[in-house]
């Protein structure tokens, strides 16, 4: 009996026209994904957050994942994108520090230079043509001044006060842009988390691959805080009000 | 009969296109933005807006893409953000080794053909950019380089790239090179006031019409004196 050819899911063939020639390509599309992550800076530093879920397709199939990490003493990485792809990350940047690391001499690895290192081989891998499948956002604060900074699979990088990656740019980021922009000096902890919590209130009742059970994340002059997860109070009798979409 | 056989479609291979309904990735985004240089008989003025987007999307407010590498030359650059500032990293490293290894900065006209060399090293792979280069000859006089994303250059008075320059061009054409106009002399030059109002005038113009363009720009200008840099505000919206 002939065997059983299985076609796994989320996995691409090449195309017929180029499996004898040209160049050698290695496109696969994201699997486990995480959604959004939404920063900004305020008057102590830099806050972020990110929800525990990480969805196969439409299927929310882990609930409990982080998406951001301390790196070094005074940044903080968060994902969005393939979270398999994310664990490589995690690893490349552990062999980086415990590499560069030498014992007492006191240096610590810099915000700048971790977001350069990441944008590196984001760049490079593009360049390979066989991306990451990933955006980071990068924050940390060092000698008093904050930074903020973005790289995504393309290798695209950018800084600014504001940044949401996914849904959140087009969610989140309006809601930053007025509430934020222009105030990062002055906006308060308080004020920061109630923005936050709006964007990711916001985020949850329009994004579908969303979750209610959030990490939010602070990175200061002290170093990196990440929360315990929590939920937000939501509310949805104006469900019952919509119209259309089905429903 | 057995399951394989049963379950055989009725075309052993469906088109290509049905079954990679996302199509190949490209490996390029247009991240906007426009850049222009103007030059003078002792000075060039360079300037570049400093928004960047990804179609309807703004990702920053003040992202440069204009750079001044150490010997004086500016590279203004449009296009793909990614590869831009890989080519500035690029140029920037080439420079130093000439300076370090000749005692000397390496001449503008020089570093414009490095660039033109750079570019076309990626013939088969390229930069997706559009750079101007701007510096001063060695006779001190104002010079742009203007190139396509595989090296191709060319010596100009004054150019436009990016996402408006089909609009900031055809008025630097009537402003500067006075194209077409009866009795004005096409061949002279602007004095450095004159350039940089209109290339000011330029991207206020292009920031109203061009979504791309907008947020700040960023002005340097280059004369016997050196390098000096100025950052305005554009339309913010």
């Amino acid at each position: 009996m002939d065997s059983i050819t299985l076609k796994v899911p989320h996995t691409t063939e090449r195309p017929a026209e180029i499996t004898n020639y040209g160049p050698t390509t290695h496109i696969s599309q994201p699997s486990v994904t995480g959604t959004s992550v939404v920063a900004f800076k305020y008057k102590d530093g830099i806050i972020m957050a990110t929800d525990c879920l990480a969805s196969y397709g439409s299927m929310a199939r882990f609930r409990n994942e982080t998406r951001m990490i301390s790196v070094g003493n005074n940044t903080l990485v968060g994902m969005s994108g393939d979270t398999g792809d994310f664990q490589h990350m995690k690893h490349t940047l552990e062999n980086l520090l415990t590499h560069e690391y030498d014992m007492d001499d006191g240096q610590n690895m810099g915000t700048r230079s971790i977001y350069k290192y990441i944008s590196n081989i984001m760049y490079g891998r593009r360049s390979k043509i066989d991306p990451l499948w990933n955006s980071y956002v990068v924050a940390g604060v060092e000698n008093g001044e904050s930074f903020l900074g973005f790289v995504d699979y393309y290798g695209t990088t950018y800084q600014s006060p504001t940044i949401a990656t996914g849904f959140g740019a087009y969610l989140a980021q309006p809601i930053l842009r007025k509430y934020v922009e222009g105030h990062e000096d002055e906006l308060t902890e308080e004020e920061a988390v109630r923005i936050l919590d709006d964007c990711m209130r916001v985020l949850y009742y329009r994004d579908g691959r969303s979750f209610n059970k959030l990490r939010r994340a602070k990175v200061t002059a002290e170093g990196v805080e990440i929360s315990e997860p929590y939920p937000l109070d939501t509310n949805w009798t104006i469900a019952n009000y919509v119209v259309g979409y089905g429903s | 009969m057995n399951f394989a056989e049963m379950h055989q479609p009725e075309f052993a291979q469906a088109p290509a296109t049905e079954r990679h309904s996302h199509g190949r990735w490209e490996p390029y985004v247009d991240n906007g933005g426009t850049s222009l240089a103007i030059a003078g008989s002792d000075y060039v003025v360079v300037a570049s807006d400093a928004r960047q987007s990804n179609g309807y999307i703004i990702n920053s407010r003040y992202s440069p893409k204009a750079f001044q590498l150490t010997n004086n030359v500016i590279l203004a650059t449009s296009g793909y953000a990614a590869d831009a500032k890989r080519l500035v990293e690029v140029l920037e490293q080439n420079s130093q080794m000439y300076f370090h290894k000749h005692e000397k900065p390496m001449s503008t006209t020089a570093t414009a053909q490095m660039l033109s060399n750079t570019l076309y090293g990626r013939r088969f792979f390229p930069y997706y950019v559009f750079p101007i280069l701007a510096g001063l000859d060695t006779e001190g006089r104002g010079a742009v380089f203007a190139y396509d994303p595989v090296g191709n250059m060319e010596r100009v008075v004054y150019r436009a790239f990016g996402s408006a320059a089909a609009l900031v061009q055809p008025f630097l054409d009537s402003a500067v090179g006075f194209k077409n106009q009866r009795n004005a002399d096409a061949t002279r030059l602007l004095d450095r006031e004159q350039a940089l109002k209109i290339a000011i005038d330029a991207f206020t113009g292009a920031a109203e019409r061009d979504i791309h363009t907008g947020d700040w720009l960023d002005i340097y200008i280059v004369d016997g004196n050196g390098v000096q840099h100025q950052k305005r505000e554009l339309k913010h919206d």
